[in-house]
């Protein structure tokens, strides 16, 4: 069983329009949607819900107002500016949940024992079935943190449905970036495929990316999208990457058939069998071949 | 007054709205900012190049244990709760990526055995850019906690006329720092089912924060009505729509500002401008 990893640094280069496409072309797979703050893969796969479960990201505290003897000591050491004051008339605080990080400091500092800690609820994760096999996804509640966490979850589950099913390959659609969300989708991957465009952003942003892969020793290959909207660029950038030891998994040319897919909720290689179809077959064959 | 450019869908044009709108309030005479607080991929400098005057570097607090004072007693370990410590076999261990910098282990610490070091998480970078003062930060690779860096971007920034701030994507932590403590919210959507479905979960964000936002539209013409029709159906005000245009994707690409290859959107940036003095003023009457 292999585990594949699609990420892009930049976003918008078109990493769910890839893993949908794949996930039409792989047999015996599982699908994950790591993009939990912005998950869109659902939008195609349309995934019929099977299982769903609470998602707690940590605690968060709450000031119990009848007790609060008004000292001011959970305000001096919070150092996320979580208290604020919402009756003029009064010193009793109460604390914004969007701030509070959990850290469990105030409800240990509190002489009266008048600050609750309580696991939030801040999302939920759900197994699903689809026309092209199982997936696993969630969705992060609004404003919430600890997005790295429910990557975790998300990853362990299609792993176990993985080894339960005897899949070979797990997919996994990850998120824009190279911090805490992304460093929680690849860490131990197979495969990192990192998908960007012909632009001076695409290539600086997938270089922070293979620097993130690098420092944590993921095999990694990269695939430029829209390729021809800037052919000087896009060759630059796989000379960029081969001078650090990164192989090109193939380019795929602009079409605007990448977005009418969408707007159908299918795949691109399901849309059509034009020429980017056939750009798309090829990065998943040599997606193959590279993991070996 | 700050302007924070967000968006949930990555890619939709933040960095080119923030890029653009800074330098036409600059040429407009006013006296701006600009703040890339996308500090995990930070692209405003590549379409700027800004003159880099100073860099500083951000650090989070960490705990370092004086082993002479310390006893093993493990209430470190139980009072921290990202699971950054471990005691085992009573000596410490840190795990520095986990650390959030709560302050916790060093208060309840009972031998005082524990001081706070800083530990570099990234850098901030100030300079000058055409005609107004540019300020980034860079989150260091491997690193989790890309709040620090925003936070130390947005407390670089000085008072003046205008900031305006490019904010990462998504909708969790990293994008509540850039966003929280900033008066109007634009948030940049394209015209499709995903453009659509991470503009829903931005609005969310937006109104749990209660902010006043509004949308922009890129790339306007290539996918469906759908965005158009929910801002309808919800009132938001839809401020500027940037048609696809293959002249722009080819700017963008070779870092290029739109309004020095294409200056007519100057104009429509200045409406937009506008557009945005008028949503704020109005917001209290709106909303009620």
């Amino acid at each position: 069983m292999k585990e594949i990893v699609v990420i892009s640094g930049k976003g918008g280069t078109g990493k769910t329009s890839l893993v949908a496409s794949f996930a039409a072309l792989a047999e015996k797979k599982v699908l994950a949607d790591c993009d939990v703050d912005a998950a869109d893969l659902h939008l195609v796969l349309n995934p019929k819900i099977n299982y769903r479960e609470d998602f707690s990201g940590g605690k968060k505290a709450k000031i119990i107002t009848e007790e609060c003897i008004e000292c001011g000591e959970c305000e001096e050491v919070c150092r996320f500016d979580s208290m604020y004051y919402p009756d003029p008339e009064n010193e009793i605080p109460c604390v914004n949940p969007i701030f509070c990080e959990g850290c469990g400091v105030c409800v240990r500092v509190c002489p009266v024992e008048a600050i609750s800690f309580d696991d939030a609820v801040n999302g939920e994760w759900y197994v699903s079935s689809t026309s092209h096999g199982p997936m696993v996804h969630a969705r992060l509640g609004m404003a919430e943190g600890n997005s790295g966490k429910l990557v975790t979850i998300v990853r362990n589950k299609a792993r176990e449905i993985a080894e339960k099913e005897n899949l070979d390959y797990i997919i996994v659609d990850g998120s824009p970036g190279i911090g805490c969300p992304v460093i929680a989708s690849i860490a131990g991957a197979d495969l990192v495929i990192v998908v960007t465009e012909p632009t001076l952003s695409g290539q600086h942003d997938l270089l922070r990316a293979a620097e993130l892969t690098a420092h944590f020793r993921i095999p990694t290959v990269i695939c430029i999208n829209k390729w021809d909207l800037n052919p000087d660029i896009a060759e630059q950038i796989e000379t960029a990457a081969k001078e650090r030891g990164i192989k090109d998994v193939g380019r795929i040319r602009y079409d605007t058939a990448i977005t009418k897919a969408q707007i159908m909720k299918t795949s691109v290689v399901e849309y059509t069998g034009g020429a980017v179809s056939e750009d798309i077959k090829q990065v998943w064959r040599n997606t193959i071949y590279a993991l070996g | 007054m700050k302007i924070a450019i967000a968006s949930g869908k990555g890619g939709t044009g933040k960095t080119t709205i923030a890029t653009n709108l800074t330098a036409t309030l600059a040429s407009m005479g006013k006296t701006v900012q600009l703040l890339d607080c996308d500090v995990e991929e930070p692209n405003c400098h590549i379409f700027l190049n800004p003159h880099i005057e100073s860099s500083t570097a951000v650090t989070t607090p960490l705990p370092d244990v004086d082993e002479e004072k310390c006893t093993g007693c493990g209430i470190c370990a139980e009072v921290c709760e990202y699971g950054a410590i471990a005691v085992v076999k009573e000596k410490v261990l840190i795990f520095p990526e986990l650390c959030h910098g709560c302050g916790a282990c060093e208060m309840f610490c009972p031998e005082d055995a524990i001081t706070e070091i800083g530990r570099e998480v990234g850098i901030v970078e100030e300079g000058r850019a055409d005609g107004f003062r540019f300020i980034h930060g860079r989150l260091k690779i491997g690193e989790l906690m890309s709040p620090s860096v925003i936070h130390a971007v947005k407390i670089a920034g000085r008072e003046s006329e205008v900031v305006i701030i490019d904010s990462p994507p998504g909708t969790s932590c990293p994008v509540i720092e850039a966003v929280k403590d900033t008066d109007f919210v634009v948030l940049v959507t394209e015209p499709t089912p995903f453009g659509l479905n991470d503009l829903q979960l931005a609005v969310g964000m937006v109104r749990a924060l209660g902010m006043p936002f509004a949308v922009a539209i890129n790339r306007s013409d290539v996918g469906d009505n759908d965005v158009k029709e929910y801002c309808q159906r919800e009132k938001i005000d839809v401020i500027l729509e940037i048609p696809d245009d293959r002249k722009i994707a080819e700017a963008y690409s070779r870092g290029e500002m739109i309004i020095s290859a294409m200056p007519a959107y100057q104009k429509l940036l200045e409406t937009c401008w506008g557009r945005i003095i008028d949503i704020h003023r109005n917001w209290g009457e709106l909303t009620s």
